[in-house]
């Protein structure tokens, strides 16, 4: 049984978890003041030998991330952090900025000197009031205290609704004013970034991790987790279950640990089927529950960690309503670039609304799997290839229940015996 | 609405956070929705003239966010999220529940401009679904009768704090000041965490 590992939640169940004070009373911005008498390039060596990869959803090794950055080349440097939280399913870095955003700051600090950056920039989404808040007192605090503004500014941006903002070179055109459309690459950010500079751009919780890394060391980080997904994380655990939430673990948990740890499907029913890492993630079943949640693991079974959003469906739930959804989604996030990906999501969702409908013929299915594979991998950035995965992976293993739709001219499913309420006057 | 010359220095301010002046097109977007309560052409005049860019320029921007508003929304903006899992678990229910009982559709606005209702898309609290959003704060694992109640007590000029927020919703105005980068004091209020943020760090202090 693997072990639950808070490091980044550790503290998040004091009150004032969220403030300077909090963060302090625990270690906080001990690790920067020690990262800031180190070599820049120790510190990538030490980040490099944590095993660190990114938490957005790629898994790149942060370190070497950082390390792609070219030194004594006279130019400012960047280093952006991805908080445009947006994946269906994620909901990790939001609670993690309500509950402790300094832990991001010093974060940023210590890569801030490893890059050789004077300037980072937290690119928030714009649905989460709060949590701006937080952030935004936070830097303040942090100004007040001498802590930034001796070396490093952090600047808050903040996002206006836009998924595809969550892409990093997408993320970077809207940093610069312009609508977030994703560029080609090469060159990659850490060639041409924000403002055609080097620049990193790391998830939060990608950046929040290295303050402990600093603390504890290397070898400490890469005591937990597997062979080569080092660590603990957040897990994210959402849907048809008796306690849903957050869980920091190692790497390599199982979603069959984790659902005794959160008292399993809710009562009397069965696990259908569940996303291991958001929606952009190919879908996984009750076959899946002891794949290992690792970068490997969880690839070498046909899907992606991605951001370990694990969101869970019961028998009750339909699957082609739960992919129509997300199609929409999809649909509607596309920012319209690439032409595949723009037109392609817009006949996806035509054809799944008359599925689900019962309206469409068997051949539908086919013509389906045709446009995803016309769609994944012809566009900029990934947001075509991720609304594919929802398609393929359910008509792989539900292919059935789509032909259920259509002998039946319609769902089978009541919609209320999916939602939390049912039987309680929904 | 005249812009005075207290909201110059302020968007001056937001200019000066950047490297670069274009890249503070977004907050003053936000700004703009501070003062009108959607994106006005006047509010897209001014963020021209004050980044020297071109009207269009700031439109093509502008109409590319869901959150920059073409119309006014109401005093409070209420959002249900209906994407695959809160819609599954309730969300649908809620949002048609909601168009029946304020008697608006998507993206419309109570007669008395008190309410305002949009289908949104993930808004990152999955282990709170379903999720309901007003003026962009949370209110967690709502239902069909406590969406009701929540927009009632709107209508009635005496909203219910946000679950995960500050003691009072803020209005659509004063929540766009804080998208605009302001500080309204709040950061404080309101708890640090709710119960399924915590569920993993209570269970291993117990153990497990």
């Amino acid at each position: 049984m693997t072990k639950l590992a808070p490091v980044l939640s550790a503290h998040w169940d004091e009150k004032d978890s969220f403030t300077l004070e909090g963060y302090k009373r625990h270690g906080g911005y001990t690790a920067s003041a020690k990262a800031l008498t180190m070599d820049p390039d120790a510190i990538i060596q030490l980040v490099k030998d944590s095993g660190l990869r990114g938490r957005g959803g790629a898994g790149f090794p942060t370190g070497m991330k950082w390390g792609f950055i070219p030194q004594g080349d006279n130019k400012d440097h960047y280093l952006v952090v991805n908080a445009d939280e947006s994946e269906p399913g994620t909901c990790k870095d939001t609670p993690l900025l309500m509950a402790n955003p300094h832990v991001l700051i010093e974060g940023c600090i210590i890569a801030c000197h490893a890059i050789r950056a004077k300037h980072a920039f937290i690119y928030i989404r714009g649905e989460v009031t709060h949590v701006v808040r937080r952030v935004n007192q936070a830097i303040q605090d942090a100004y007040a205290a001498g802590i930034l503004g001796n070396g490093v500014d952090v600047v808050l941006h903040i996002g206006a609704g836009a998924y595809i903002c969550g892409e990093e070179t997408a993320l970077l055109d809207s940093l610069e004013g312009f609508r977030g459309q994703p560029r080609l690459r090469p060159p990659f950010p850490a060639i041409a970034g924000l403002y055609a500079r080097p620049t990193v751009v790391n998830n939060v919780e990608s950046i929040a991790s290295v303050p402990a890394i600093i603390k504890n060391g290397a070898e400490w980080y890469q005591s937990m987790g597997t062979e080569k997904s080092k660590g603990t994380t957040l897990y994210s655990l959402s849907g048809h279950v008796v306690n849903p939430g957050q869980f920091e673990a190692p790497l390599g948990i199982t979603l069959r640990e984790i659902l005794d740890l959160a008292g399993g499907v809710r009562p009397g029913h069965t696990l259908k089927f569940w996303t291991p890492g958001g929606s952009s993630t190919p879908l996984f079943t009750d076959a899946h529950l002891d794949v290992p949640l690792d970068y490997e693991g969880v690839a070498a079974a046909g899907s992606m960690l991605g951001t370990k959003a694990l969101q869970i469906f019961d028998e009750t739930t339909c699957v082609v309503r739960a992919v129509l959804r997300w199609t929409e989604f999809y649909k509607h996030e596309s920012c319209g670039k690439c032409t595949p990906c723009r037109e392609g999501t817009w006949w996806l969702v035509q054809i799944l609304r008359d599925l689900e409908a019962g309206k469409g013929t068997e051949a539908d299915l086919a013509k389906l799997l045709d446009l995803c594979d016309n769609i994944m991998g012809r566009s900029f950035c990934a947001l075509g290839d991720g609304a594919t995965s929802p398609i393929t992976s359910s008509i792989k293993y539900f292919r059935d229940e789509y032909i259920a739709h259509l002998t039946q001219g319609g769902c089978p499913f009541d919609p209320v015996a999916s939602t939390l309420f049912a039987g309680a006057g929904a | 609405m005249a812009y005075t010359d207290e909201d110059f220095q302020i968007m001056d301010s937001i200019i000066k956070r950047y490297p670069r002046p274009r890249s503070a097109i977004m907050p003053l977007l936000h700004y703009v929705q501070s003062k009108a309560g959607y994106v006005t052409n006047e509010g897209i005049e001014v963020i021209a003239k004050v980044l020297e860019l071109e009207a269009a320029e700031v439109t093509a921007v502008s109409t590319f966010y869901t959150q920059y508003k073409p119309t006014p929304v109401g005093e409070y903006h209420v959002g249900v999220c209906t994407n695959t899992l809160c819609a599954v678990m309730g969300g649908d229910a809620i949002f048609d529940s909601l168009k029946d009982h304020l008697g608006i559709g998507n993206d419309e606005v109570t007669a008395d401009g008190k309410v305002s209702l949009e289908h949104i898309e993930c808004n990152a609290a999955c282990d709170y679904a379903p999720v309901v959003m007003a003026n962009w704060e949370f209110y967690d694992n709502q239902t069909v009768e406590s969406a009701k109640e929540l927009v009632d007590s709107m209508r009635a000029g005496n909203p219910k704090p946000p679950t995960r927020g500050p003691n009072r919703l803020v209005t659509y105005k004063e929540a766009s000041a804080v998208l605009a980068g302001l500080n309204d004091g709040l950061a404080h209020e309101g708890v640090q965490a709710g119960e399924p943020t915590l569920l993993g760090l209570k269970l291993s202090k117990e153990g497990k």
